[in-house]
């Protein structure tokens, strides 16, 4: 038996050693997961979204086709010199292939320049910032989950819609919120609604009451959160301490993460609806991947680490089909002839601009009573077609699209 | 109605205003509250406690913790939390603080400064950064007429101001507040008559924490509990501090309700300016008065 067995073991290792050379014959490529690690976008992004890129190259089966994954990951401290520091040392050091993630709108933009610069591949599902397909648009860099105009225009049509005609905007000053501010003012204003005044509060900030207090006296039906994390959480928690929902008027939560809603709890937080682009409870696929991931980190996944799975799919496939990641834009030229398709977030395209197009959905909190188990938060309110819920091309100002 | 006018700025109805200047005021109860503490540990330990804003978001955890895993109530919690906080402090003390009493005052704040980062990590890593729900346990308000006054926002200011003046009141008026007094003058003289000098400095740094505690405590049903709720807070309290002048039990508290009252009006006037205003009135402060409104200089 014993003789045996060693046979099998030498016969098995030669057969390795006959395979290696197919191994090495193919593509090896570096994956970089630049984010929030320690900050207020760790929870969104941060270890999260490097467990979903390994969990994308395992579920794709890099090995087997010959790819060579190898993911490295870093703390961007939200910092934009920062950001293009690790990214620099990735690319001209490491020999980094693609990066990934970058959330926070001023890092990214940051990122997105060297990374075009450099010639390789930007995959961003973490930032919101639209300029990113506008005019910071770039032949090397996909915007994959979600941005501040496809979130504006999803939740602020549908409550106008619904009778929310007069806005007042609780606005984060800097550019991130000037910019949801700007884009959400403007679907407001097309489907017929009314922009009644607007509040520029510093960030971070911890007590809104007194800027709840100015958009309480506008008499506006709807206020417009456009900030983010703990400024958002804080406005919701302090928006229903102070009557203001109660009292008839609506907020408008323009950017909310799964995690928001958690930290806020349902009782704050309920009747809120906004615009996602993914729920780990929406189909058996999504919830098969958030157990996992909640068996590793003790949370929910937000849509930004579905994005960043998505993302590093269809680079992998792309990838495959050309067998070569060294020229970025070409990269990005094969993902964008090839139709996207992956478990979470379904079919979509990418447009010449190097938009991610794919459904969008509008969400709305739960009561405390209808949520039926731990982290079910959502209620799907209606779905908004791919063909709704973006930009259109020609409206971004990328120089891209008007060639 | 009339309206109050700041000329080329802008003009408010006068009910807003009310409705502003006490929300201002209850913002001033924490950074007086804050403050406090903070001065309490100046003046007796010479230690500038940098691990103030750490030790206000354990209170929030704390009372969240209790709440979730023990099931122990706000009111309960008021008590609890910052006893644990100050027992905390009291093992920060024996260990770190109490070594470095000869030295200058910058090796107790590099030290402190760096227990916040560790506890604040240490937060960070165990419960995530987008922070813990904790319910508001006295919901409903009043309506003034100008306002809404939610009844958990004044009960805030109340419980604020009790502490804030019994505080006073024992440093200033008992017995054990003079030998801390006495204690701060003059050390070796006050041990000569057998008075425990540091244990007592060990129970002021632990008492001093534990007032942050309180406050973290009370801000929990008001905002979000994260980790870093402390550190967005603390660079304004110390502000608040230096203003008053460095040590002053009184100066810190009227500082912290006069500071809010500022920064309340100015979110009307001029929101984008709210975060900076206390930091400008401490530079106009320092260069008149470099010991602070309150402070005396030696």
């Amino acid at each position: 038996m014993r003789y045996r067995a060693t046979f099998f073991a030498v016969a098995s290792a030669l057969a390795l050693a006959a395979a290696a050379p197919a191994i090495a014959q193919g593509v090896s490529v570096k994956i970089g997961v630049l984010n929030d690690r320690s900050g207020v976008y760790a929870d969104i992004s941060g270890v999260g979204s490097e467990w979903a890129a390994k969990k994308a190259v395992e579920d794709f089966g890099a090995a087997a086709k010959g790819i060579k994954v190898e993911i490295l990951a870093a703390d961007h401290l939200n910092k934009p010199d920062v950001g293009a520091n690790i990214a620099r040392q990735w690319i001209d050091v490491d020999k980094v292939d693609a990066i990934v993630d970058v959330p926070t709108s001023s890092v990214a933009l940051a990122v997105n320049a060297l990374v075009r610069e450099k010639n390789k591949v930007h995959l961003n599902s973490g930032a919101a910032t639209s300029d990113l397909t506008g005019k910071a648009c770039s032949p090397n860099t996909v915007h994959w989950t979600y941005d501040t105009w496809a979130l504006a225009n999803g939740t602020g049509n549908a409550i106008v819609k619904e009778g929310g005609k007069t806005w007042f905007f609780l606005t984060a000053d800097y550019a991130f919120g000037h910019a949801l501010e700007r884009d959400t003012s403007a679907v407001v204003e097309k489907s017929g609604g009314k922009v009644v005044g607007k509040v520029r509060v510093p960030f971070p900030g911890t007590d809104f009451s007194s800027f709840l207090l100015q958009a309480q006296a506008s008499g506006a039906k709807v206020i417009g959160l456009a900030n983010a994390g703990g400024d958002t959480i804080n406005s919701i928690k302090q928006a229903g301490e102070f009557g203001i929902t109660q009292a008839g008027q609506t907020l408008a939560g323009l950017l909310i993460f799964i995690t928001d809603v958690h930290a806020l709890g349902l009782k704050s937080a309920q009747g809120l609806v906004f615009t996602s682009p993914w729920y780990w409870d929406q189909d058996e696929n999504s919830r098969a991947f958030s157990k996992a991931y909640f068996n590793d980190l003790k949370r929910m996944p937000g849509y930004t680490v579905a994005g960043v799975y998505s993302s590093v799919i269809h680079y992998l496939k792309a990838i495959e089909a050309l067998k070569d990641a060294s020229d970025g834009a070409k990269v990005v030229a094969k993902m964008k002839e090839l139709p996207t398709e992956d478990k979470l977030m379904g079919k979509g395209t990418i447009r010449v601009d190097g938009r991610h197009i794919h459904d969008m959905f509008l969400y709305e909190v739960k009561k405390p009573d209808e949520s039926k188990y731990a982290w079910d938060y959502y209620k799907l309110r209606s779905k908004i077609p791919a063909a709704e819920a973006w930009r259109p091309l020609d409206q971004g100002g990328c120089e891209l699209a008007k060639k | 109605m009339f309206e109050i006018c700041i000329p080329f700025v802008k003009c408010i109805p006068s009910q807003a205003l009310f409705a502003q200047l006490l929300l201002g005021l209850i913002n001033g109860a924490f950074y007086a509250i804050l403050s406090l503490g903070l001065a309490v540990i100046f003046g007796m330990l010479n230690v500038i406690n940098f691990a103030h804003g750490a030790q206000y978001m354990m209170g929030a955890f704390i009372a969240w913790m209790l709440l979730k895993w023990a099931g122990i109530n706000f009111w309960l919690a008021l008590i609890v939390a910052p006893v644990i906080v100050g027992m905390i402090a009291v093992l920060i003390e024996k260990i770190f603080l109490k070594r470095l009493y000869d030295y200058d005052h910058l090796y107790g704040l590099l030290v402190t400064f760096g227990l916040a980062l560790i506890i604040e990590g240490l937060f960070r890593k165990q419960f995530g950064s987008s922070g813990q729900p904790y319910d508001n346990p006295l919901p409903g308000g009043t309506n003034l007429g100008f306002m809404f006054l939610p009844t958990y926002r004044a009960f805030a200011v109340v419980a604020s101001l009790v502490v804030c003046i019994a505080t006073w009141l024992v440093i200033e008026k008992t017995k054990l507040g003079s030998y801390l007094r006495a204690a701060t003058e003059n050390q070796t003289l006050v041990r000569a008559f057998g008075i425990d000098v540091p244990r007592m400095m060990t129970l002021t740094y632990a008492f001093g924490a534990a007032l942050a505690g309180f406050a973290g405590v009370l801000a929990a049903p008001i905002q979000n509990v994260n980790p870093l709720m402390g550190s967005y807070l603390i660079v304004v309290v110390f502000a608040v501090v230096v203003i008053g002048g460095m040590g002053s039990i009184m100066g810190s508290i009227v500082t912290g309700f006069a500071l809010g009252l500022i920064e309340g009006l100015t979110k009307v006037f001029y929101p984008q300016a709210s975060n900076a205003v206390i930091f400008i009135i401490m530079a106009i402060v320092l260069l008149a008065r470099p010991a602070g409104l309150f402070g005396q200089t030696k």
